[in-house]
């Protein structure tokens, strides 16, 4: 059964159809890799880059469709069925998909081909490509999916590389806790996620999880609000997971402990916005919930905004400093889903240009702690002078994020803020502009550490290679020319492509943008004030004081929660691992003995003193009965063999006569 | 007793010396050649049977090819000639355990097909009939076999193969 | 006509023998030709129950064992060169590894 619709276009397919194409490319140069990559010249990059470099372009021709006014379209081929339940393999394309595949292949072919240098030397290479291409993979496997299952699949996937990734380095242990507690945190998010997809499924009669099938049952309002918004809420907690939002943002900063290329790809461009693009692709079912779930939404998004952009003031790992500013962008996407369809299409537009300008700062932060050997800010210093690329580019970046005009985070910004103004929601306009300030300050904060005054680190840092600097340049570019595609003045062409129901007009309102630019700017000048001459320590813990403390421990989060959920879960289970282990696996191992004595265990089970009597007889009972048991044990086939048949003529002649 | 059953009470009195002369006999080279005898007839009595193709591809394979593959594993093996050197010494106990089996198998005939009212119309299957059953109700057993037939021969090639000096 | 029983007798005179011959028999080579005699009894049943029947899927089966046998053969007889090639002798006996 093959499924193609078209919904409503002026503009023929094109390669539409073949849009799958694109997502199936890195699956196939990730098989590729780990088969033949320890054979190729070069260790196997070569097919990931090769795969992704296409990739890259076709999605362009996927974007070009909507540039001219195309519609979107949907294709899908059956897969299994289950009951009544109709799985399908499918594509669904529109604008949102194009950006995203844009900004996917992007990012993934400039993370690619910087490796190629930063990588370069290291134990596991061709292994590290394979997972680059499958998470490549799994994420364009999301934003094409037409159905939740199909999403369901990409999303795992991607936790699964976003933990054999982030533990890149897994000899130390450090890394592997890490990994651990990303995929772990990531989880528990993922399980609100799956019955979330379970209720939406559910919405239908248990038929399909079609995407636009649920929308449309949702729009025509058969199904019950109450359903709609305990839908809507659990999926927000897959996004809370993988976006990591408040209180599940605890896992982003301790990523940073993988290779910074994958910093930049997974925690920073692509994984992390998934579950934004999930809240976005689901936009229907947050519409037609009760209007508090988009308030709790907002909320979330606002203290998480708030609270990350805080704790990056006290970072001195130039990574974490970058994680934290991660969270709090992506708050500010989520944020921008919480104001309905307009803020819907900032927030994407945040997402679109964030992707570049926040890669591009990982990747100058891995270059520069390439040369210096360190990630700690305490460490470097006066690197403008030894790595000049590395650091007009970071710089770049840094003004993008900043929200300098006229590069592109001043466009996505003064965008949701004109939102917010606009649909009144007053109290998140005020949240939004203070965490620009904060974003302002703590990057000019960055910047002065790591590039200006007197170099503290060991050895002599130098320029990275051509490998490495050439896809700062790239993003650099793109940082600071992208934003104009949102830009009002220019027509806002973003808002065709990226849009709920009716195409978005961007507005201009003079104010908001000069506000934001003063944020910007005072930002700015506190942070150059405060860090134009290297201070040890931090000038910032005399004007704190207390607040410093309470930043440094990360609000006690993760205390709280070692103290008051892992441990109390921890300790039971580690008793009930040992306790199988001591009793099932042992004792299947030893079999006919420990079943001799297991009546015996019971009783001396709850007598402490016994125990190590029990340990002791246990054992000779095993020894005596594996004496008179290795008798029949004489190693001859043939003794077996009639054993064997002696046993089934007793027991055909059993089973006919019972 | 029809002229059927004659046929085939004689096809397998022979074929029932032969699988006897084959677990006793002091030669291997012999014993190969009762087990020739022994399948050979009972390819006959598919034949009487009425299962034509079955019979003739038991006839091809068994006496064509496996019978020669026992006999390059012989020459490979250079076996010794003798009753001693070829049996065990639970010769008692073997003997015992078969007729155990032979009295529970005949048990459990006789008490499910009692003698003599269960008969079988012979009707000649054609080997058309095989082939269609084959590929339209077994193509994926066949397939599966296939890939058996395959794995068995890279086996073969491995396991056998000698390992290059250096 | 042919009555059932009488064949399926035959048959497990055929495996009786050939259950002596594996257990009895201490060449390698010979345990495999009992183990032949054997899987020969499964396809006399098989083919005896097609014809009662009337469904022509045992006769195919019986064909399909045929081909699992030659494949047996074929590994069989490998194991056999093999472990002759180690120890100079295929007496089954001896190779008294199967035990802890």
């Amino acid at each position: 059964m093959v499924g193609a619709s078209e919904i409503a276009s002026a503009v023929g397919p094109g390669f539409l159809p073949w849009t799958w194409v694109i997502a199936v490319l890195p699956l196939a140069s990730a098989a590729l890799i780990l088969f033949f990559g320890k054979r190729t010249p070069g260790k196997g990059p070569v097919y990931g880059i090769a795969a992704v470099g296409t990739g890259w372009v076709l999605s362009l021709v996927v974007l070009w469709h909507f540039v001219q006014g195309g519609g979107p379209l949907e294709r899908s081929v059956a897969w299994f069925q289950v009951g009544p339940l109709h799985m399908e393999l499918g594509e669904l394309v529109d604008g949102l998909t194009a950006v995203m595949l844009v900004v996917v292949t992007s990012i993934s072919l400039a993370v690619q081909v910087y490796s190629l240098g930063y990588m370069k030397g290291d134990a596991r290479y061709t292994w590290f490509y394979v997972a680059l291409s499958l998470f490549t993979a799994a994420m364009l496997n999301v934003v094409t999916a037409n159905n939740l299952f199909q999403l369901l699949v990409g999303w795992e996937v991607m936790g699964l590389c976003s933990y054999l990734l982030i533990g890149h380095w897994w000899e130390e242990k450090v890394n592997s806790n890490a990994a651990i507690k990303a995929f772990i945190t990531t989880r528990i998010g993922d399980v609100p996620f799956l019955f979330g997809i379970f209720a939406l499924t559910f919405a239908t009669g248990f038929t399909t999880s079609n995407i636009r099938v649920i929308a449309e049952r949702i729009s025509s309002g058969e199904v019950s609000t109450m359903l709609v918004a305990a839908a809507a809420l659990l999926l927000f907690g897959g996004t809370m997971g993988k976006s990591a939002q408040f209180p599940l943002h605890v896992w982003l900063p301790d990523a940073m402990q993988g290779p910074t290329p994958v910093s930049a790809l997974i925690h920073a461009a692509t994984m992390v916005t998934a579950g934004v693009y999930l809240v976005g692709r689901l936009f229907d079912v947050f519409v037609h919930a009760n209007a508090h779930v988009l308030q709790y939404v907002g909320v979330i998004g606002g203290i998480t905004m708030l609270g990350a952009a805080l704790l990056a003031f006290v970072q001195d790992d130039i990574k974490r400093v970058l994680a934290y500013s991660t969270i709090s962008q992506l708050a500010y996407m989520v944020a921008g889903m919480s104001m309905g369809p307009a803020g819907r299409t900032a927030g994407f537009f945040h997402l679109f240009t964030h992707a570049f300008f926040k890669a591009l700062l990982f990747l100058g932060a891995g270059s520069v702690i390439h040369s210096a050997h360190s990630n700690n800010m305490s460490e470097m210093g006066g690197l403008r002078k030894n790595m000049p690329v590395t650091f007009w580019t970071f710089a770049i970046g840094a003004a993008a994020l900043a929200g300098v005009f006229p590069l592109a985070g001043f466009w996505s910004k003064d965008e949701l803020l004109t939102v917010a103004q606009e649909n009144g929601h007053p109290v998140l306009f005020v949240v939004l502009l203070g965490t620009a300030l904060l974003t302002a300050f703590y990057m000019t904060r960055a910047v002065w550490m790591t590039f200006f005054g007197e170099y503290r680190g060991q050895g002599h840092p130098h320029e990275s290679p051509v490998s490495m600097t050439g896809p700062l340049v790239a993003l650099a570019a793109a940082s600071a020319g992208v934003g104009f595609l949102g830009a009002p003045q220019l027509g806002a062409v973003f808002g065709k492509w990226v849009f709920y129901q009716e195409a978005e007009k961007a507005v201009f309102v003079p104010w908001v943008a000069l506000a934001s630019t003063a944020a910007a700017l005072f930002g700015i000048l506190a942070g150059y004030s405060l860090y134009k001459r290297y201070r040890e320590p931090d000038p910032l813990r005399a004007y704190a004081g207390a607040v410093y403390g309470v930043l440094e421990n990360k609000y006690y989060m993760d205390d709280f929660y070692m103290r008051w959920i892992i441990r109390p879960i921890q300790y039971p289970v580690a008793v009930a691992v040992n306790w199988s282990n001591q009793r099932i696996l042992d004792g299947a191992v030893n079999g006919v003995a420990v079943v001799t004595r297991a009546s015996a265990w019971v009783v001396n089970l709850f007598d402490q003193r016994v125990v190590d009597g029990a340990v002791n007889e246990a054992a000779e009972i095993t020894g005596e009965t594996g004496g008179v048991l290795r008798a029949l044990q004489t190693g001859n086939v043939q003794w077996y063999a009639a054993l064997l048949f002696i046993g089934v003529v007793v027991a055909a002649v059993l089973i006919t006569r019972a | 007793m029809t002229g059927q059953e004659y046929a085939f009470v004689v096809l397998a009195l022979v074929g029932t010396v032969g699988a006897v002369r084959l677990v006793t006999a002091k030669n291997v080279v012999h014993a190969a050649l009762y087990l020739v005898v022994t399948l050979a007839m009972v390819g006959s009595i598919y034949l009487v049977l009425g299962a034509e193709f079955v019979g003739w591809v038991q006839i091809l394979i068994y006496v064509g090819a496996i019978v020669i593959l026992f006999l390059f594993g012989l020459m490979l093996t250079k076996a010794p000639i003798g009753r001693e050197s070829l049996d065990n010494q639970q010769r008692g106990l073997a003997l015992l355990v078969a007729l155990a089996v032979l009295a529970g198998l005949v048990f459990l005939i006789q008490d499910a097909f009692h003698w003599g009212d269960r008969k079988m119309n012979l009707v000649h299957n054609t080997t058309g009939e095989v082939g269609r059953s084959i590929f339209q109700h077994y193509v994926l057993p066949f397939e599966a076999v296939s890939f058996i037939l395959l794995a068995a021969l890279i086996g073969a090639v491995v396991l056998a193969r000698r390992e290059e000096r250096e | 006509m042919i009555r059932l029983p009488l064949v399926l007798f035959f048959s497990a005179v055929l495996f009786s023998t050939g259950v002596y011959g594996v257990l009895a028999r201490r060449n390698g080579v010979l345990v495999l030709m009992s183990i032949e005699l054997m899987l020969n009894a499964v396809n006399v049943n098989l083919v005896a129950f097609s014809q009662y029947v009337r469904d022509i899927g045992g006769q195919v089966f019986a064909l399909f064992v045929i081909a699992v046998a030659a494949a047996e053969v074929g590994i069989g007889l490998a194991i056999v060169i093999l472990i002759f090639r180690n120890r100079e002798s295929i007496n089954v006996d001896e190779v008294s590894l199967l035990k802890w």
